[in-house]
């Protein structure tokens, strides 16, 4: 049996909130008022705090938690609404992978990809070629009849991978996959999902903490925040101009451009009087490019100009560059108004005397 | 030892084995589902149902909380009722029975309750029913820890058998006492003594294989 093609589902979040019940009664609120909407086929990763909301959002997608109000509907499907034989069929067509795995230890790579054929009711001999092709697909063929123990992490995320496209889903979520893995596999497993998004074409919910992972695959991101969506688009967007302080503090972490630590710790919400420096970040996006206009400020404007640090990579396919600056205070609001001119962005990080 | 008393030892032999063994199969019949109702339905769980869940776990309390040289007299009745009479080898296997259930079930409970909860989320997540997740992973997953709980059953059902001599139950522990004990035969009680520790030592030490046979969950050494 070859791979059939697949096409994503779209995934619509509509005002959806959840509370749960707290053990000596009352309530805790999870999630308020989310509303948001994934595309067919689109790559969205979910990024926010622990504690933020972010598995109760995912696991609404497939029903392992109920809103307390509002829909989730997936392809049109009211998920939340669904109970029984009803529910079990959205389930087969939304695949599911975990930060630990999740894997039967009791059953080998192959028996554990099997198994949601067997759930699904798959008679045994269609099975054993569509494992079969599943194993192919996820690199694993040599490792077809060990058990999890005998595997490593990396490996043990192909085989929950292997087993979430099992019944040909439309959608695949992810809840911390590559949070158990060191950096390099995360990479292998990031290639991964790339890979079956493009093949398959099925819409993929990821959630992370780290920013890296959004940038190094989604199309889209959502950042949820004490229970709300704080700010919501494409990766390339959102990274060029966060909005929300949140989206700033993840991105300050995955840009690697920080303050120098002797510049952090003097510095002050407030110009000083007299003098002083504006801390500036600088972000610049597609084919600007700073280094022109830094130069450009200070001979057409001659205000000088010091570098505190820096860096370009990429986001999607396009270059995406970050900056920090300093300037003599007094003539911070008129550099910015330069450089916003010349379609960059700017922020104020603060002063230092 | 006359050829007599050889023959008295086998066969008291066979009589453990077999009041140990129906006791086992009628106890694990009854206890295994027992078990695996009582570790899913308590509130929230697959098969939720919080009272039946408690109103089973007092009555498996309740049960085991009987000393069981009271238990077997204490039914009397009901084994005459089951067994057509109260007392002899094969109406031992009553109270025997009456033992293993609340005991296997919570054996079976416990190692139903250490599978991780991530299996039965992934499980749910397959689109599974509390009926599939129950025998293609919970079992599945518990399967070494039954194996070792139904072995520590079995050697504790061995020695409850000895106490059915009060009933005019067979089997070693009856030889023991009326032998060695009653008639002055020490020879006889140390030989029935050995026969047990040979038993349990094989029991214990089968169980342990077969469970190390289905425990995949530590990768195992070459060469086996
Ligand atoms: N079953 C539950 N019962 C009660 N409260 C819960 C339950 N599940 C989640 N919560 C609460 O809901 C809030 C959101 O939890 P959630 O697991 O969605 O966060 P998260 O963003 O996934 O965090 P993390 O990054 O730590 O996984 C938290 O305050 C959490 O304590
Ligand atoms: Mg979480």
């Amino acid at each position: 049996m070859t791979q059939t093609q697949h096409q994503g589902a779209s995934i619509a979040f509509k005002a959806v909130g959840k509370a749960f019940q707290k053990p000596g009664g009352g309530t805790v609120s999870a999630l308020e008022n989310v509303t948001l909407n994934v595309a067919p086929g689109d790559i969205t990763g979910i990024i926010g705090r622990s504690g933020a909301g972010k598995s109760t959002l995912l696991r609404m997608v497939n029903g392992l938690e109920r809103p307390t109000s509002g829909r989730v509907l997936v392809d049109g499907r009211d998920v939340g609404a669904a109970t029984g034989a009803a529910l079990r069929g959205i389930r087969r067509e939304v695949g599911m992978i975990f930060q630990h795995f999740n894997l039967l230890s009791s059953r080998t790579v192959a028996g554990n990809i099997a198994l949601p054929l067997e759930v699904a009711g798959v008679p045994t001999a269609q099975i054993k070629p569509r494992v079969a092709d599943l194993i192919a697909r996820v690199g694993l063929s040599a490792q077809a009849d060990r058990y999890p123990a005998e595997l490593s992490g990396g490996q043990k995320q192909r085989v929950g991978i292997a087993r979430a496209l099992a019944t040909g889903p439309k959608v695949l979520l992810s809840d911390e996959a590559t949070s158990a893995l060191d950096p390099e596999t995360t990479q292998t497993v990031l290639a991964l999902l790339k890979d079956i998004n493009r093949d398959l074409g099925l819409t993929i919910v990821l959630i992370t903490h780290e920013m890296a992972v959004v940038r190094d695959i989604a199309s889209h991101v959502a950042v949820i925040d004490g229970g709300q969506i704080v700010e919501h688009g494409r990766t390339y967007d959102i990274f060029a101009a966060p909005q929300h302080p949140t989206t700033r503090s993840f991105l300050s972490g995955v840009t690697g451009v920080t303050l120098p630590a002797f510049i952090r710790h003097r510095l002050s919400d407030a110009p000083p009087a007299t003098g002083g420096d504006e801390v500036i970040r600088v972000t610049f996006a597609g084919e600007h490019a700073t280094d022109p206009m830094l130069a450009l400020l200070t001979t057409e404007l001659g205000i000088a100009v010091n570098i505190l640090a820096g860096a370009v990579e990429e986001i999607g396919a396009q270059p995406f560059g970050n900056l920090l600056i300093s300037l003599p205070a007094a003539r911070g609001a008129e550099a910015r108004a330069y450089l916003e001119r010349h379609n960059l962005l700017t922020e104020v990080l603060g002063y230092v005397s | 030892m006359s050829a007599n008393l050889i023959n008295l030892l086998i066969e008291a032999t066979g009589q453990t084995l077999y009041m140990v063994a129906i006791a086992t199969l009628i106890g694990t019949a009854l206890g295994l589902p027992l078990g695996v109702f009582l570790a899913t339905s308590q509130r929230g769980e697959l098969l939720s149902a919080p009272w039946v869940n408690k109103v089973l776990g007092l009555v498996v309390n309740a049960t085991r909380s009987i000393p069981f040289i009271i238990l077997v007299v204490a039914i009397i009745p009901f084994t005459r009722l089951l067994a057509g009479t109260s007392i002899g080898t094969t109406a031992a296997i009553v109270p025997l029975t009456i033992a293993a259930v609340p005991f296997i079930a919570r054996l079976v409970e416990n190692a139903i309750r250490e599978v991780d909860e991530g299996l039965i989320e992934a499980a749910r997540a397959m689109g599974a029913t509390p009926l599939q997740i129950i025998r293609k992973v919970l079992i599945a997953e518990a399967l070494p820890a039954i194996t070792l709980g139904l072995t520590l059953a079995v050697v504790s059902l061995i020695g409850y058998s000895a106490m059915v001599g009060a009933v005019g139950g067979e089997g070693l522990g009856d030889l023991g006492i009326r032998y060695g004990y009653q008639r002055f035969m020490p020879e006889v009680m140390a030989v029935v003594v050995v026969i047990l520790i040979v038993l349990v030592q094989l029991v214990q030490s089968v169980g342990e294989r077969i469970a190390a046979r289905v425990d995949k969950r530590a990768p195992k050494g070459r060469g086996q």
